[in-house]
């Protein structure tokens, strides 16, 4: 089943870097599984929409993310929310060390 | 006729039952296509120029299919999204990410693989289409999970 996620951003190098983890078994539908996928990765920057993903059933198990944001500052809200095939949503939200 | 009216149907219910958060885009032709060039096809990037200023950092042999670490740069100015393409899987089209004003186009993640493949990386900018291959060698292929 799907689960918790973790995230941590940090500010380097004048930017932020973003690792987010998520909990899902991302099932392929082969082998007597069923599909079951996350489909939507969305990032947030204080509240502003900077990265959209449509991801399938290829990302590993339990998805791993790094991604790299402009700017950025201690302090800053960083928001990753994940979409799936059967509707099932989760986000975190998370400050900027 | 009748087929085609079905689907629809079946598609505006599927739309209707699905809550309001659930309205994100997924491109279900494009990550359907079974061959590298319906899936580029799919995306609006059909015969992408190749380019090496997309960096694709991956194993030269992974051991393990299942997980295949994939980390991509794009240093083509105005790249506003990122595809990667696995050339051998049943479905290649394995992610798509479209970047906006406050991100770089950087991506780090996790594939599974099937077989050894080449990694194809799309990079839009500008409404160009640029490409970059690099074969990964897979010793146990991880696409039963």
């Amino acid at each position: 089943m799907a689960g918790p996620m973790k995230m941590r951003a940090t500010v380097a190098g004048g930017n932020t870097d973003v690792r987010v983890l998520m909990t899902h078994p991302m099932t392929t539908g082969q082998g007597g599984q069923a599909l079951y996928f996350i489909q939507n990765v969305t990032v947030k920057h204080n509240g502003r929409t900077v990265i959209e993903s449509e991801i399938s059933q290829a990302v590993s198990r339990n998805p791993v993310f790094s991604f790299r944001l402009k700017g950025g500052a201690k302090g800053d809200t960083i928001e990753v929310s994940w979409l799936d095939n059967k509707g099932e949503t989760n986000k975190i939200e998370a400050a900027v060390a | 006729m009748n087929r085609l009216r079905r689907t629809l149907l079946g598609a505006l219910a599927a739309w209707l039952a699905k809550p309001l958060a659930a309205l994100a885009a997924w491109n279900e032709s494009a990550f359907g296509a079974k061959t590298p060039q319906d899936a580029l096809k799919g995306i609006g990037a059909a015969n992408p120029a190749p380019s090496k200023e997309i960096v694709i950092d991956a194993p030269q042999i992974a051991e393990n299919g299942a997980v295949v670490p994939i980390e991509i740069t794009s240093n083509i100015p105005g790249t506003s999204s990122i595809a990667v393409v696995l050339e051998k899987n049943p479905f290649p089209l394995a992610a798509k990410f479209d970047f906006g004003e406050g991100a770089l186009p950087y991506v780090k993640l996790n594939v599974k693989m099937a077989e050894t493949a080449d990694v194809r990386v799309v990079a839009s900018a500008g409404g160009r289409h640029y490409a970059a291959t690099r074969e990964i060698k897979v010793t146990i292929g991880g696409c039963g999970g």
